[in-house]
């Protein structure tokens, strides 16, 4: 019999394990707290901070020594986030014409590369780019005598090669998502191949550009390991910087947390005016 | 006398000429298959100016191909397409003066109302001045007018296919190819939208070729309906022909309802069925060809069991709304008779049948195909046999 008492009861229950599920999310909530909102809090204490535990603003004003860097960096993540695009485009694009099967054989090759250790990558580049390494021994062969290694090309290559995945697949998943009808409509009303890419199929893929340009860019603009282990010590990041004030002879934490806290800013604006537009594209 | 011969040559030559003219597209022996099915067998099909024309058929009958044939998405095995004269087979969609209105509108999704429709046009590199004037003609025509700058996105369905026709209506096409237009409103709406769009047909002089499975739609919409089965053409005709006078069992049987009847021819204007013999409009048969009869449900009358020529008990009686719908059991066989009247299941009654009711049909292969009106079960029961055979 279903009386008023019985559903409310069964409600009540319903809440209850409402309220259950939420605790499966606690282990996360802790693991974030603990090594994500901590650190940063401590980042944070420290950049306002001097060696005295005193409250001070100056650590700052310190970006000023590095702001070549700083722009150093912007350059850099801009060209390899430009670069990968353009490689990457056309690859997800070429991915998305093939057959579903094949799709999902490519698609993993794409991933592949992200299964594997950065450093890893990055090391076996440093040996293919080395004086001793294939590409300069190919070079050798005329004459000539360049290894890539420590200079800015190697960097942006550096770059450019983790960046790949991360563009290709935002950019495949928007476009295998296209609808052919829609295509089928645009041909239907006069627009040759040409015109159904620049005014249907790129519009269309927008959003997986714009997140593609976020997941590479920001990375890439705080990136250390690959300007260390590639640049030389002619093309110091950003992201170098700060390593060097934590673990390096320039011992200075108080100002690695400022200029860490700069930098953060930094990509927060950028990733929030390039999120708003994917939410304005795709609103609109 | 000579000049009289020539003038009528000159006169037949001209009407020849004219019949040319008339016809927009026609569709000559087309063939088509995916993989080893056969979609589409020898097809011919003419279409005239200014008409109104919907294919008609279940799914998999082959009017969706025959649309994207004309279209230009699908390339015919053998066969050729002509449009105004010319064979435009192997010319691709975007060169075609047809333009479509799809089963579920595809608008772009990225664009507003106003850019739905300037596409076409922005595509021809048409002026803007020429674009606004255009666009706003087309608003007007579909009704939408105030909302040229509303997203696409947040429409109702009856929106969506306006903003599609008018879509489809910028560029001025001479052929205008709708998929499914109403499938996805719902029963109201799609009344209302037929109506529309019936009058932007009127209103423009564009052809139209529709395809749907809605057989009211077809009826209710079309200058001409094509009916279509397994990739053959079954009728062509103006709906009124295709309604009283369907050639053979399978068109009486998906336009509206029939009862089907195995009867024999004794002469011209004699019938015989269910071991009686009536008086029929027909003539032009053998003596003695076994023919299909069709006497649809609403002409029937209900008369006392001893007045009428054939009597039976009443099985089932359905309240429609505007009618009854009540099936008969005539010596095994189920009729169906719509009427206002309403019988009670087990009543004997008699069904008054006159010479105008009564239609004759050719043999043809659907007629050991179509049946009686058992009820559902027994129906889905016997199909069910059937497949196990």
């Amino acid at each position: 019999m279903i009386t008023a008492h019985s559903v409310t009861n069964f409600l009540m229950k319903k809440r209850r394990f409402a309220i259950n599920l939420k605790i499966f999310s606690m282990p996360y909530a802790v693991w974030l707290f603990l090594f994500s909102v901590l650190p940063m809090v401590f980042v944070l204490y420290y950049s306002i901070t001097n060696s005295e535990n005193n409250f001070t603003l100056e650590n700052f004003f310190e970006i000023k020594n590095y702001s070549r860097t700083f722009v150093r960096s912007i350059v850099f993540s801009s060209i390899s986030t430009l670069i990968s695009f353009l490689l990457g485009y056309p690859a997800a694009y070429a991915i998305s014409k093939l057959s579903k099967k094949l799709q999902k054989i490519v698609i993993v090759g794409v991933i592949l590369q992200m299964w594997i250790s950065f450093l890893l990558i990055i090391y076996s580049l440093m040996t293919i780019m080395e004086s001793n390494g294939i590409i300069n021994k190919f070079f050798n062969i005329f004459g000539i005598d360049c290894p890539i290694i420590n200079t800015k090309i190697a960097v942006i290559i550096g770059m450019v090669y983790g960046s790949l995945p991360y563009m290709i697949l935002p950019i495949y998943s928007s476009l295998s998502k296209l609808d052919v009808k829609i295509i089928e409509a645009a041909q239907d009303l006069g627009a040759g191949k040409l015109k159904i890419f620049t005014k249907i199929i790129f519009p269309l893929s927008t959003p997986g550009v714009l997140s593609g340009f976020l997941m590479v860019f920001a990375p890439n603009m705080s990136s250390f390991i690959i300007s260390k282990m590639l640049g030389g010590s002619e093309n110091v990041l950003i992201g170098e910087v700060i390593e060097l004030k934590f673990l390096g002879g320039q011992y200075n934490p108080w100002s690695g947390s400022a200029i860490a806290i700069i930098l953060m800013f930094f990509i927060i604006i950028c990733t929030s005016v390039v999120g708003y537009l994917i939410y304005y594209k795709s609103e609109k | 006398m000579i000049h009289l011969q020539l003038a009528s040559d000159y006169l037949l030559l001209i009407k020849r000429g004219d019949n040319l003219n008339n016809n927009i597209l026609s569709l000559k022996n087309i063939c088509m298959q995916f993989g080893n099915e056969v979609i589409l067998e020898n097809l011919n099909l003419d279409v005239s100016k200014g008409q109104f024309l919907t294919l008609l058929g279940a799914s998999g009958c082959g009017k969706t191909t025959i649309l994207r044939i004309i279209a230009g998405f699908l390339q015919p095995l053998k066969g050729k397409v002509i449009f105004e004269n010319k064979d435009i087979t192997n010319l691709p969609p975007h060169k075609r003066e047809v333009n479509t209105v799809f089963q579920k509108y595809a608008l772009f999704p990225h664009l507003n109302i106003f850019e739905n429709i300037a596409f076409g046009l922005r595509v021809a590199k048409k002026s803007k001045q020429e674009i606004e004037n255009r666009v706003s003609e087309m608003l007007k025509l579909v009704g939408l007018s105030r909302m040229a700058q509303r997203s696409v996105n947040n429409l109702s369905g009856g929106q969506q296919q306006r903003v599609a026709v008018a879509r489809a209506l910028a560029n001025y096409p001479k052929l205008i190819l709708l998929d499914e237009p109403f499938a996805a409103l719902d029963l109201r709406l799609k009344k209302d939208m037929q109506f529309e769009l019936k009058k932007i047909q009127a209103k423009t002089g564009i052809t139209f070729i529709s395809v749907t499975h809605d057989q009211e739609e077809a009826l209710s919409m079309s200058d001409i309906v094509v009916v279509l089965d397994k990739g053959k053409i079954q009728q062509i005709g103006p709906p009124k022909d295709i309604y009283n006078e369907p050639k053979n069992a399978f068109v009486a049987d998906f336009i509206g309802e029939s009862n089907i009847i195995d009867g024999i021819m004794l002469e011209d204007y004699l019938v015989k069925f269910v071991g009686k013999k009536f008086k029929c409009l027909d003539k032009g048969f053998e003596k003695g060809e076994k023919v299909d009869v069709v006497i649809r449900p609403e002409d029937i009358k209900l008369v006392s069991p001893d007045a009428g020529h054939i009597s039976g008990v009443v099985t089932s009686s359905t309240f429609r709304g505007v009618n009854n719908e009540i099936i008969i059991d005539v010596d095994g066989f189920k009729w169906m008779v719509q009427t206002i009247e309403y019988k009670n299941v087990g009543d004997i009654i008699g069904l008054g049948i006159s010479p105008e009711d009564i239609h004759i049909m050719k043999k043809s292969k659907y007629s050991s195909e179509i049946g009686d009106y058992s009820s559902f079960s027994d129906e889905f029961f016997n199909e069910k046999e059937e497949i196990c055979h």
